[in-house]
């Protein structure tokens, strides 16, 4: 445990902003975990960066003077707005529900991104400021890659706290960025149903439990819940890693886009999980065992999300081809890669007046149009989704889609969108290029017509 | 007070001066060379020379086993082995001086809370490889019987390693990142093994080595590149077996 207290400069100049500062409280009481929590967030808030944690301000050795200063974010913790919601008696809506998923699975995957695993995010430690961005809070049992894990042992015992705690850490595996995406599972069934999925276990064995038993199906308990939001709940809970969401940036694109969603089974179901199933779950989690995970971003890395900019008008086959095969080739070497497939349409292709140019007519039209290009691709292993996005400037509306769903990977024509106006708008491929926060593939096009001679 | 640490350089010339121009960008104080000067590669007198004006200069030289491997000289074995045709021609090449400077170098030094040592400091003349978390507990138990002592450095193994005392009694094993410093706080003790300036082992032909600030308490292993054709092609030209130069072009 830690004191905080807020604090200004001692020379009274002025701070850039507000600023806590945390000292640890070592009583006979506390254990080691607590002075070592201490030294893991020491040593990892001072390298962390971004809007998704408080900024480090100054730090006293810890050997002789240990203490922390930091911003002091404003805004509400997750677990305030979870207690207004117990004390009027209301649920959180789906919209709601939704934004703040989104904000915290954002908040976690820039942390992936910097190779550090949180591993205790709960209610008390997510902090929403008021413009709707996710802050963490509490880096005491965090894990980063470049640093020897201070919380590690030969015994490899579970760290964290138990309500949140993901299965694998149970068995005292540290650094896997899915167990962040599990906690986040968590705390979302909290919020649309008040009630935790696994309970607040104080035994080891209690917890254990999570290695192979599902929850209550949400919808079970809530059954205003729609199927999508259960089977994204769901999945984050999913007691292997694997089956979970493979990066943090694909739960936050699902809460963003739930119409794209399919719902299996997982979403559906109402009644629990049988008893033999989770029988037989329970044999194989008996085996469960410790196995060392790789760097975060390198395994976030290796699920990307792909982005295809598909264009819709004055465009020629070979160029569509030509897309295809380099998304095909993209996606193949990156089996749990998800894909979205992008056009951009002009705001004033809409009509209000005109049924057929209504904008959800033309938006289904162009859906369609971008369903058919991407049915030849062997989709069986990437979630897809498709967009239509209105904009005059094209580049511009690819390259804010691309940062606002962290997007790894953009695949265009290397010059598309208007083959007559060419000459001015070869220049969207090159502005895109320039100015998005990923990799680039600009595709020049073919015909595959050495294919087209053995064909059939 | 920062120190670069060396170790293993193997008679590569082309390797060490990478690693001492590295050292000098990163404001590198004191130097510390922890063994294996010689032996595989094409440059012995060289790099001894180099070693010895560092030492004048108040740098920190430890002995190695390679040091002693080069000190006989038997021409009549029958089909030596390539280690032992390396060091006969080692031999050969240094003066009888500078085989003299290196047999008289001390096994281990320590310098404030620093220990070094060519391989493991609890037996150092019995070249034991500190290549797991026990033999890393036993060198760092026998170096830290000086009170003073807290980071024990050496070599021998050719990989980069760092081992540290996490909750549990054991020591656990932790493999750096190049480039990224890492928080070594002196209410720890530490145990690291530099890897090879003079030829990597890892699939990876970039010399090894790291630098210590004592001031902050941060230790960073680094990989610099170096022109390690040309060291290739200078132990093919000296006739020594082709399997060294293979080595140093891809680093395994």
């Amino acid at each position: 445990m830690a004191h905080i207290y807020e604090v200004t400069y001692a020379d009274e100049r002025a701070a850039p902003f507000a600023m806590v500062m945390k000292v640890p409280r070592m009583t006979a009481g506390d254990g080691a975990e607590n002075i070592v929590g201490f030294e893991v967030e020491h040593q990892i808030l001072q390298v962390l960066h971004g809007t998704h944690v408080p900024r480090f301000v100054a730090a006293g050795d810890l050997a002789s003077l240990p203490y922390l200063v930091m911003e002091h974010v404003q805004g509400l913790t997750l677990q305030q707005v979870l207690d207004v919601h117990t004390h009027d008696h209301t649920r959180a809506t789906v919209p709601e529900m939704s934004r703040l998923g989104a904000a915290i699975a954002r908040a976690a995957h820039s942390l992936h991104q910097q190779n550090t695993c949180h591993l205790d995010l709960k209610p008390a430690n997510v902090l929403l400021h008021p413009d709707g961005h996710a802050v963490l809070l509490d880096f005491g049992l965090s894990c980063h890659a470049h640093y020897p894990d201070l919380l590690a042992e030969e015994l490899r015992k579970a760290v964290g706290s138990p309500a949140w705690i993901a299965p694998e850490q149970v068995v005292g595996v540290r650094g896997d960025p899915r167990s962040d995406i599990f906690a986040i599972g968590v705390m979302l069934y909290e919020l649309a149903t008040g009630e935790l999925p696994f309970g607040n276990p104080q035994t080891n064995g209690g917890m254990r439990q999570r290695l192979w038993m599902d929850p209550t199906p949400p919808r079970r308990l809530r059954d205003d819940l729609p199927e999508w939001f259960q089977e994204v709940v769901l999945r984050c809970l999913e007691p292997e890693a694997a089956k979970r969401y493979p990066s943090a940036a694909h739960l936050a694109f699902d809460l963003e886009h739930p119409e794209q969603i399919k719902v299996t089974q997982r979403g559906q179901q109402i009644q629990g999980t049988p008893f033999f199933t989770h029988f037989k779950r329970w044999l194989k989690a008996a085996g469960m065992h410790y196995q060392p995970s790789p760097l975060p971003s390198q395994q976030i890395d290796e699920v990307p999300i792909l982005m295809v900019a598909v264009p819709h008008h004055d465009v020629s086959d070979a160029t569509l081809y030509s897309l295809r095969q380099a998304v095909a080739r993209s996606l193949g070497i990156r089996p749990g890669a998800r894909l979205a497939v992008v056009t951009v349409i002009s705001p004033n292709l809409s009509s209000t007046s005109e049924h057929d140019k209504s904008e959800t007519t033309l938006h289904r039209q162009y859906r369609t149009m971008l369903q058919q290009w991407a049915q030849p691709l062997d989709l069986d292993d990437h979630q897809t989704s498709y967009h239509v996005l209105e904009a005059s400037d094209v580049a511009n509306a690819l390259v804010r889609y691309a940062e606002g769903n962290n997007v790894s990977m953009i695949v265009m024509g290397a010059a598309t969108h208007g083959l007559q106006m060419q000459r001015f708008v070869a220049t969207v491929p090159i502005k895109v290029a320039m100015e998005a926060p990923c990799t680039v593939i600009l595709v020049k096009q073919s015909l595959p017509f050495e294919h087209l001679d053995h064909s059939t | 007070m920062k120190y670069a640490l060396l170790s293993d350089i193997h008679s590569n010339l082309h390797a060490l001066d990478a690693c001492l121009a590295h050292a000098q960008t990163q404001g590198v104080e004191r130097i510390a060379i922890l063994g294996d000067l010689v032996s595989y590669g094409a440059f012995p007198c060289e790099v001894v020379a180099r070693c010895q004006a560092l030492q004048d200069a108040g740098a920190v030289v430890v002995r190695g086993n390679h040091e002693e491997l080069v000190q006989t000289h038997n021409v009549n074995t029958p089909n030596p082995s390539l280690g032992s045709q390396t060091a006969q021609w080692t031999h050969d090449q240094l003066s009888p001086a500078q085989r003299f400077w290196l047999e008289t170098l001390p096994l281990t030094e320590r310098v404030d809370q620093l220990f070094f040592v060519h391989a493991s400091a609890d037996a150092p003349e019995r070249w034991r490889y500190v290549e797991d978390e026990r033999i890393a507990g036993l060198s760092l138990d026998a170096a830290c019987s000086h009170p003073d002592v807290r980071y024990v450095f050496g070599g021998h193994v050719h990989h980069q390693s760092l081992y540290y005392r996490g909750t549990g009694r054991q020591l656990m094993a932790f493999k750096p990142t190049a480039g990224v410093p890492i928080p070594t706080p002196k209410h720890r003790q530490w145990i690291a093994t530099i890897g090879s300036v003079g030829q990597p082992r890892d699939g990876n032909p970039r010399a090894m080595y790291a630098v210590f600030d004592s001031t902050s308490a941060k230790l960073t292993f680094h990989r610099v590149a170096y022109d390690h054709r040309a060291a290739a092609s200078a132990v093919r030209e000296a006739g020594l077996p082709e399997f060294f130069a293979q080595r140093l072009e891809t680093g395994k």
